[in-house]
C-alpha cells in the first residue's frame, strides 16, 4: 500500500512554526527546518539561535540583494550569508553549547531520517563506518528543552522513518518530543507514539500503516488546521 | 610574552614539522585562517592530524589533502551522504589513507576548553547511546549518567582573528569568533592571522576577546574570501 502524499515540505515547516510562541529561543537545524522561519508573522518575537554564536539570527541574505556587500563574518550554521534581528548577540562556541546543553534553548527543531517510539532519534548518518557529520545534531537532541523532528513519513522507497527501534547510528536517546511529517503531527510521550493530527484528507489508518510502531489515537485527534 | 609579528603566513609557520598536530579555528567559512593553511600546503609539511570543526565545508583544509599531507581529522563536520558532495578528503577516508574522529560539536569545544585550562575531562550527556560513546568511560553524578570525553589540544593552533595589537591580544568580529579563541588556549604554539596589526592600546580593554598571554605569533594578511553557499 503507497502512503498517500500528504503536505509539501514548505507546509510541514508551516505546521511547525505554529508551535512556537514569542519569547522562545529556537535553534533550526539544516534542511527542512530552515524553511520555517517564512511561515512565522514578522512580529514572531522568538529568538534565533544560530549554533556558530548568533543568538536572534535574521532572515538568509541571497547574493546580490541591494544591500552591499555580503559580511563574511555574518553567517549562519550552514554557511550561508545572513540578516541579524534586533537585539542580537556573538558568542564564542563554548558559550553557544552552555546555551544548548546547559538548557537555555527551548525548542530545537531538526531534521530526521528515523524516529523511535522511545523518542530515539537518527538523524546525522546512514553509514555505519564512522563516517558522517555530526555537527551540533547530538548537543542540541540531548540538551534542547523540546525536540521536534521535521521529515517526510516515509523514506523514497516507500519504508517508514518511525519505527520501534532506529536502525541508523542514533543521534541521542529518548530526545524527541513531537514529530511533524508530511502525513500527521505525531507526539511521543511514555507509551510510545501518540497521533494528535492528520493532515487534509490522509487517515488515521494511513498514517498507522506508513508507520513501523503501534499508534495511539489522541482523545482529540483532528485534521491539522493550515 | 609579547607576540612576534611575522611579515607572510610562511614566514608565520617556521619550525612547524612532520607529524605536527594542528588546531584550525573557523566555523565553515567565518573564522578560519585561510592564509595560514595554504601556507601549509606551500610548506608541503606532512603527516598532518587536523582538528577543526569542519572538513570539506567551505573551509580550505581539504586542499591539505591534494599531496596527502594530512593524516587525519578530530571533527564534527567531516563528511556528506551525497556522493556528488563527497571531498577529497571523504574520499580519502573511504579508501582508508586518512583517519576520522568524529565528536558532538559541543563536546569538541568543551574538550579544547578543558585542554587549554587545565582540566582532566568533560562530562557531557551528548553523545550517550550513540557509536560516539563507544569505548568510552560513563560516570554518575547525582543520580545523572554523564559520558567522560578527554580533553584536546595540540601542537599548534592557528586561528583567525578580526584585530591584534602588538602585544598579541586579540578583537574577534561577528561569527567568525567560534572556535578561535578556546583554540587559542589549548596549543604549544599559537599563531594568529588578522586583518590588521594596531598599536597596543587600540583596542579597548572590554573588546578583547583573547588576551595576549596566549598568543604567541601575528601576522596580518589580506583576507581569501571564503565560498558562500
Amino acid at each position: 500500500m503507497t502512503a498517500p502524499q500528504g503536505l509539501t515540505r514548505e507546509l510541514i515547516a508551516l505546521r511547525v512554526a505554529r508551535e512556537l510562541r514569542p519569547g522562545m529561543v529556537v535553534n533550526l537545524g539544516i534542511g527542512m527546518p530552515t524553511l520555517v522561519p517564512s511561515h512565522l508573522p514578522p512580529d514572531h518575537g522568538l529568538l534565533f539561535q544560530s549554533e556558530n554564536g548568533i543568538l536572534g539570527l535574521g532572515a538568509v541574505r541571497e547574493g546580490g540583494d541591494g544591500y552591499g556587500e555580503i559580511d563574511p563574518d555574518l553567517l549562519n550554521a550552514g554557511g550561508q550569508p545572513v540578516r541579524l534581528a534586533l537585539g542580537a548577540s556573538f558568542f564564542d562556541s563554548a558559550t553557544s553549547f552552555a546555551m544548548i546543553r546547559g538548557g537555555h534553548v527551548h525548542t530545537a527543531v531538526l531534521g530526521g531520517l528515523q524516529v523511535a517510539a522511545n523518542g530515539d532519534l537518527a538523524n546525522w548518518t546512514v553509514r555505519q563506518d564512522g563516517g558522517g557529520s555530526i555537527g551540533g545534531a547530538m548537543d542540541l537532541a540531548s540538551g534542547a528543552q523540546r525536540v521536534i523532528v521535521a521529515m517526510e513519513h516515509t523514506t523514497r522507497d516507500g519504508g517508514s522513518r518511525l519505527l520501534e527501534r532506529c536502525t541508523y547510528p542514533l543521534t541521542a536517546q529518548a530526545c524527541v518530543d513531537l514529530v511533524v511529517t508530511n502525513l500527521a503531527v505525531i507526539a511521543v510521550e511514555a507509551g510510545g507514539f501518540v497521533l494528535r493530527e492528520v493532515a487534509p484528507g490522509v487517515t488515521a489508518a494511513q498514517v498507522q500503516a506508513a508507520t513501523d510502531a503501534p499508534l495511539a489515537l489522541a482523545p482529540d485527534l483532528r485534521e491539522m488546521a493550515l | 610574552m609579547t607576540a612576534t609579528i611575522y611579515d607572510t603566513p610562511d614566514d608565520a609557520l617556521d619550525g612547524i614539522t612532520d607529524g605536527v598536530r594542528v588546531m584550525f579555528g573557523g566555523f565553515s567559512g567565518a573564522g578560519a585562517p585561510t592564509n595560514l593553511i595554504r601556507a601549509l600546503r606551500r610548506r608541503g609539511t606532512r603527516g598532518i592530524t587536523g582538528i577543526a570543526n569542519n572538513i570539506g565545508y567551505g573551509d580550505f583544509l581539504v586542499e591539505l589533502c591534494e599531496d596527502g599531507q594530512l593524516a587525519g581529522m578530530i571533527c564534527t563536520f567531516a563528511t556528506r551522504a551525497s556522493v556528488a558532495l563527497r571531498s577529497r578528503f571523504d574520499e580519502q577516508l573511504a579508501r582508508g589513507e586518512v583517519t576520522l574522529e568524529l565528536t558532538p560539536q559541543g563536546t569538541f569545544a568543551e574538550r579544547i576548553r578543558a585542554g587549554g585550562g587545565g582540566l582532566g575531562g568533560v562530562l557531557t550527556r551528548s553523545g550517550l547511546g550513540t557509536p560516539v560513546a563507544e569505548g568510552k568511560t560513563t560516570i554518575e553524578v547525582d543520580g545523572e549518567t554523564y559520558l567522560l570525553e578527554r580533553p584536546l589540544r595540540a601542537d599548534v593552533a592557528m586561528i583567525r582573528a578580526q584585530r591584534a595589537d602588538r602585544l598579541g591580544n586579540l578583537e574577534y568580529r561577528g561569527a567568525a569568533r567560534n572556535f578561535n579563541p578556546v583554540m587559542a588556549t589549548a596549543a604549544d604554539l599559537v599563531i594568529v592571522e588578522v586583518d590588521e596589526i594596531v598599536e597596543v592600546g587600540a583596542i579597548d580593554p572590554e573588546r578583547v576577546g583573547t588576551p595576549a598571554v596566549f598568543v604567541d605569533r601575528i601576522m596580518q594578511c589580506p583576507r581569501i574570501p571564503v565560498p558562500f553557499r
